[in-house]
């Protein structure tokens, strides 16, 4: 197993009461699997994602990495935020070779990989371009080569494409499924789409609302290469909706 | 770069050229205007003003023949000197300071209980303890340079977004890499600012400090001045000393525009 999440429990103290945010979650993730997060907002997954990305640490429970209990944050690790979080003062190719300058890969490895990750997501025209200067779209595919150069064992993406708009959402995941193809990674993806989740994902994990804990892990079994309007690509968007509409509706009780 | 706050419509370059040499010109005419009244008029005794071209006779000759030169060096050697120790302290103090709490609550309240002592109230203690050599000028205008360009940079650390940190922990910045990849870069703009008022600080307290007690520098030379009624040599410093300011300030807007081009790129 790639990542282990084994008995994760999370609660804050707000204003002197303690409010539990996860509640013994356990999640085995395979090699080269991508899982999706799915659930009502507050329910807990961004906090696990961040929990697994050493941001946050575990009122109880351990993830392990390739076996290895993490603690903090790390290059094994890479992570896209759905605000980008690209370096502003360097260009594109500074902010995807930024990894690989920290970690010490020499100056001609550096370009190669630059240039083909650069490549990879369709921006070998605007290496030397800065952040200010690219839309939205471009801005994620930057964050996305960036944590690809890095080669981490994982990738946790939170909301990545959730600031974006309708059309440049589905070309990113058209994107990211076709990235996943060619060169497979293990990712966490954290997700409220519902359609997004049985697109890209192997499995979703439907949350509960807070305290959040596993409701089902659904196996999406579709050909690698999906269509949104297909039968049974609808039939698992109904069949989520319904799980997530529950959680949704306790919510308001 | 747009001045949004500016109101009436773009002069043409070249117009808005004219303008402002214009606007120079006029000021040395009714500055000349009124010191020639004075000479013909004899309202007051004129070397108490004298025009600008005897002031700028008195800069020519000072600089030709005089010891001019030896004066600007002395100043601008206490102002760089003391300036960059006041600019490194800055950095290196308020950089931890604005980034990690324990430093913050070691060093804030020593400085929030110095900050609002004036500057120049400190000047004969530098006197007293470091004596009236170079040692004390240049520790005073540390001293006074250090609080405006130290605040600057603590604000501009604690503004700098933590998902910025985050997304350099997690590609595998180090502490020591997170200092100077991501807090110096991300706080630069507003650490330059610091500078400026840095800058300019310490050419107002190197003219004060040279008052007291020195043989050699600008302020020495107003203060000579002062001593036998030079009053040409006095304004004389006192340009050369705008001038210097003036091309300080430049100095560091360039360096500002090359640090700081991925804000405005082409």
């Amino acid at each position: 197993m790639k990542i282990q999440i084994q008995g994760v429990s999370k609660s804050f103290a707000v204003g002197g009461v303690t409010q539990h945010a996860l509640v013994d979650v356990d999640l085995d993730v395979a090699e080269r699997e991508l899982i999706c997060l799915l659930g009502p907002s507050g329910c807990g997954k961004s906090t696990l994602l961040n929990i697994v990305a050493g941001f946050l640490q575990p009122t109880s429970g351990r993830v392990l990495v390739d076996g290895r209990a993490i603690s903090g944050p790390g290059a094994d690790r890479g992570v896209v935020f759905q605000e980008y979080v690209l370096f502003p003062w360097l260009t594109v190719a500074g902010n995807v070779a930024f990894g690989l300058e920290l970690g010490g890969v020499p100056y001609d490895d550096r370009v190669r990989i630059v240039r083909h990750y650069l490549a990879l997501v369709g921006l070998e025209a605007h290496a030397e371009k800065f952040p200010v200067q690219l839309s939205g779209g471009m801005k994620q595919r930057v964050a996305i080569a960036r944590a690809l150069a890095n080669d981490p064992a994982v990738i946790l993406m939170d909301e990545p494409f959730g600031a974006l708009d309708a059309q440049t959402r589905e070309v990113l995941q058209d994107e990211l499924s076709r990235i996943q193809r060619v060169e497979p990674k293990t990712i966490l993806f954290v997700t409220h789409s519902i359609r997004e989740a049985v697109y890209l994902a192997d499995r979703v994990v439907v949350m509960t609302s807070a305290p959040g804990r596993i409701k089902q892990v659904v196996p999406i079994k579709l050909p690698e290469t999906r269509d949104r309007f297909a039968a049974d690509f609808t039939q698992y968007e109904s069949e989520i909706t319904r799980l997530v509409k529950e959680e949704v509706a306790k919510v308001h009780e | 770069m747009m001045e949004w706050g500016l109101r009436g419509p773009a002069l043409p370059r070249r117009r808005a050229m004219a303008m402002r040499v214009g606007a120079v010109a006029l000021f040395l005419g009714v500055w000349s205007l009124v010191a020639g009244v004075v000479e013909l008029a004899r309202l007051f005794n004129p070397i108490f003003l004298p025009g600008p071209w005897l002031v700028i006779g008195k800069v020519l000759d000072l600089a030709f023949k005089g010891s001019l030169w030896a004066h600007v060096a002395a100043t601008l050697e206490r102002v760089i000197v003391g300036f960059g120790t006041g600019a490194v302290l800055a950095l290196a103090i308020g950089l931890p300071a604005g980034h990690l709490r324990i430093v913050r609550d070691a060093v804030e309240p020593v400085v929030e209980l110095l900050r609002p002592i004036p500057p120049l109230a400190m000047l004969p203690l530098f006197v007293v303890w470091i004596g009236i050599g170079e040692g004390s000028k240049i520790g005073f205008i540390t001293y006074a340079t250090f609080f405006p360009m130290f605040l600057t940079t603590v604000h501009a650390v604690r503004r700098i977004d933590p998902l910025l940190l985050r997304a350099a922990q997690s590609l595998g910045a180090r502490t020591r890499q997170l200092f100077f990849r991501v807090l110096l870069p991300a706080a630069l703009p507003e650490i330059l600012t610091g500078m400026r008022l840095g800058l300019a600080l310490s050419f107002f307290v190197i003219v004060i400090s040279e008052f007291i007690g020195a043989e050699q520098g600008l302020g020495y030379l107003i203060n000579d001045g002062r001593n036998f009624f030079l009053v040409p040599q006095m304004l004389g410093a006192a340009v050369v000393l705008g001038l210097l300011g003036w091309a300080g300030n430049a100095l560091v807007r360039l360096l500002e525009r090359r640090a700081l081009r991925w804000q405005y790129p082409a």
